[in-house]
């Protein structure tokens, strides 16, 4: 069997960076930058960005690369290569995990993207209220009641999702090169290009209704992109309670009067000192950027090693890097959200979850916008585009681990997974009622799991491996070498950030702290599964934990993690 | 939008524009082109003499 290897460094990059772009980038980080004030999260994202984005990303880019030239492409390899213990092979069970039980969910939700970009592109979209859209979405993804979203209906998913299916599988089928790199070589250009379409449609946008000018796009980068937020507040038996969020000088000058006439209102400003003095701030800027880059996914260990030692990581892990921080800030904070307020104002976009924001709030902005099918069909174009190189690198890994402990080819791996994945998704698109089983997964796979890869990846790095003979090996081949300042950020900051803000998000998502004051009570995931239990929560459970005991059994039988390895690094 | 806003959002998506188009012209430049300018190496008039 031939070794698979990419065939030129640009469409490497374009590869890792066509994972990390998603539905992220346009639809969550807009919102999380708008909730927390733009510059006092912009300052945390950045710092988040330099302390674990780039170092996480790094290690992995090493790592991969190292364990490749030893015949290892899977997580499970990577780490038995690393980890000098015959326990070690096991960390990389999650690494085989999370990115194949992810796809299994974010199939479905590339599926809605596609279902909407062609309902826009054949008129099935036309809303005159957030309700409506509300109840096309609910009827779409079948919220209502299990099983609701299984038919074969324009308006319905289950067409999309086959395609959408058919085509991951065949693009995988035809192997790294001829597949992933071909669709990310032409995708991505594209994503680009439909990006700067819609960009040019928003920015143009002025005030679309004449009747009230407060709403318009510049208005919309302020709540975006201000650094001090304006707040009314009404004073109540409690204390100052939020009233509004105000953007614009008419809103605030009228705000003024109200406050005025009444002695129980006020306006507060919120600088960008206190709102870094948020906890909950850093969590949402850590996060964001930890779940937008694919760090700890297990993709990039898979990806990189297919590269020689020739091949120059610390150039391709930046552009990738800075590929998808283009589209997340350079597009994406300028596109979604100051739409969605021209049309909608704050009262419209505020605390808008990613769904909301992007099946319920945009749908019926392009439907208000001239023009608006062509562009909605644009849109949704792009975010499915933007999601297809993403679930395209969430099948790699479990590929090469197939291939890897079974010594199989390509065409019974395809068969393999394909079948595990298509269990997954008929499962995540059947039981649909609330989103519980997609929720469900995502909690626990995609974020649970990944906090604890990350950590994992990044204490094997630098302590297990050494961080200093770790950047020797990622120097190989480089046009530059990873700065020395990266040395105790790899060793002592990122793991003790990393680590502080998983003991963070525990503390917020699963025992339900409030940093904000009142009674801590556990989140609705852990009530699901010990307080009152919920058979599709617990099946969700079932579904990850038998795929780990299935991949743990295999790594336990596999020839490949017996054989002992050198892992010196080379001159 | 306030001038703190506009001040935010040049630095952002000028930030993160310029070293995207760094990290593209870095790719994108042919590879020789680096080798060559590090490569040239000074040769005397005697030592050519010699050669």
């Amino acid at each position: 069997m031939a070794a698979e290897r990419w065939s030129s460094r640009l469409g490497v990059i374009l590869a890792v960076a066509g994972s990390a772009v998603g539905l992220g980038n346009f639809l969550r980080f807009p919102g999380q930058a708008a909730q927390y004030g733009g510059g006092a999260f912009m300052i945390a994202y950045f710092l988040s960005l330099l302390v674990i984005g780039l170092p996480i990303c790094w290690a992995e880019w090493t790592m991969g690369r190292m364990a490749g030239r030893h015949g290892f492409n899977a997580a499970p390899g990577v780490f038995h290569f690393f980890v000098r213990h015959r326990w070690g092979k096991y960390l990389g069970v999650i690494g085989v995990v999370i990115p194949v039980v992810i796809y299994m969910y974010y199939v479905v939700i590339e599926a809605w993207c596609l279902g909407y970009a062609v309902n826009f592109a054949f008129g099935g979209i036309h809303f005159n209220s957030g309700e409506e859209s509300g109840r096309f979405f609910s009827r779409f993804i079948g919220a209502g009641a299990n099983g609701g979203a299984i038919g074969f209906h324009w308006d319905q998913v289950g067409y999309y999702l086959l395609f959408v299916f058919i085509l991951n599988f065949t693009l995988i089928y035809r192997g790294l090169s001829k597949g992933i790199e071909w669709f990310c070589t032409w995708a991505m250009p594209a994503l680009l290009l439909l990006a700067f379409v819609i960009l040019l449609r928003v920015l143009t946008l002025g005030a679309p209704d004449a009747g009230q000018p407060e709403k318009n796009v510049l208005n919309g980068l302020g709540f975006m992109w201000n650094p001090e937020k304006v707040l009314l507040e009404k004073q109540t038996d409690g204390g100052w309670t939020k009233e509004r969020e105000l953007v614009g000088r008419e809103i605030i000058e009228s705000a003024e009067r109200e406050v005025a006439a009444d002695s129980k209102l006020r306006i507060r400003r919120v600088g960008v000192i206190e709102q870094l003095s948020k906890p909950q701030l850093w969590l949402a800027a850590a996060g964001q950027i930890f779940f937008s880059l694919s760090v700890g996914f297990g993709v990039i260990l898979t990806y990189a090693s297919y590269l020689s030692r020739e091949d120059d990581i610390v150039l391709s892990g930046l552009s990738a890097t800075s590929a998808n921080e283009f589209f997340e800030v350079g597009l994406g904070g300028l596109i979604t959200l100051p739409a969605a307020f021209a049309f909608l104002g704050v009262a419209g976009v505020a605390g808008m979850g990613t769904f909301a924001l992007g099946f319920n709030v945009l749908p019926l902005v392009f439907d208000k916008m001239p023009f608006g099918t062509v562009f909605g069909c644009v849109f949704f174009f792009l975010l499915f585009l933007a999601a297809i190189t993403s679930s395209l690198s969430m099948l790699q890994p479990g590929i090469a681990f197939l291939e890897e402990v079974l010594a199989i080819g390509r065409k019974q791996s395809v068969t393999i997974l394909g079948l595990i994945t298509g269990v997954g998704s008929v499962f995540v698109v059947y039981f649909s009622k609330d989103l519980k089983a997609l929720d469900t997964l995502d909690f626990w796979v995609g974020t649970f799991l990944i906090f604890i890869l990350a950590t994992t990846q990044i204490l094997v790095f630098s302590w297990g491996f050494g961080v200093r003979k770790g950047l020797e090996e990622a120097a190989h081949g480089a046009s530059f070498r990873i700065p020395g300042i990266f040395i105790p950020v790899m060793k002592i900051l990122c793991p003790a950030f990393l680590i502080t803000i998983f003991g963070l998000w525990v503390l917020v998502n699963v025992f339900g702290v409030s940093f904000g004051g009142g009674e801590p009570e556990f989140s609705g995931y852990v009530r699901d599964l010990f307080i009152n239990p919920d058979p599709v929560a617990w099946l969700a459970i079932g579904l990850v934990a038998g795929f780990a005991a299935f991949v743990s059994l295999l790594v336990a039988r596999a020839p490949a993690y017996r054989r002992e390895i050198q892992r010196e690094v080379e001159p | 939008m306030t001038f703190g806003g506009w001040m935010v959002m040049i630095l952002s998506v000028g930030s993160v524009s310029g070293l995207f188009l760094w990290c593209l012209w870095k790719v994108l430049m042919p590879p020789d082109k680096s080798e060559k300018l590090h490569g040239f190496s000074f040769e005397t008039p005697d030592e050519k003499a010699d050669s």
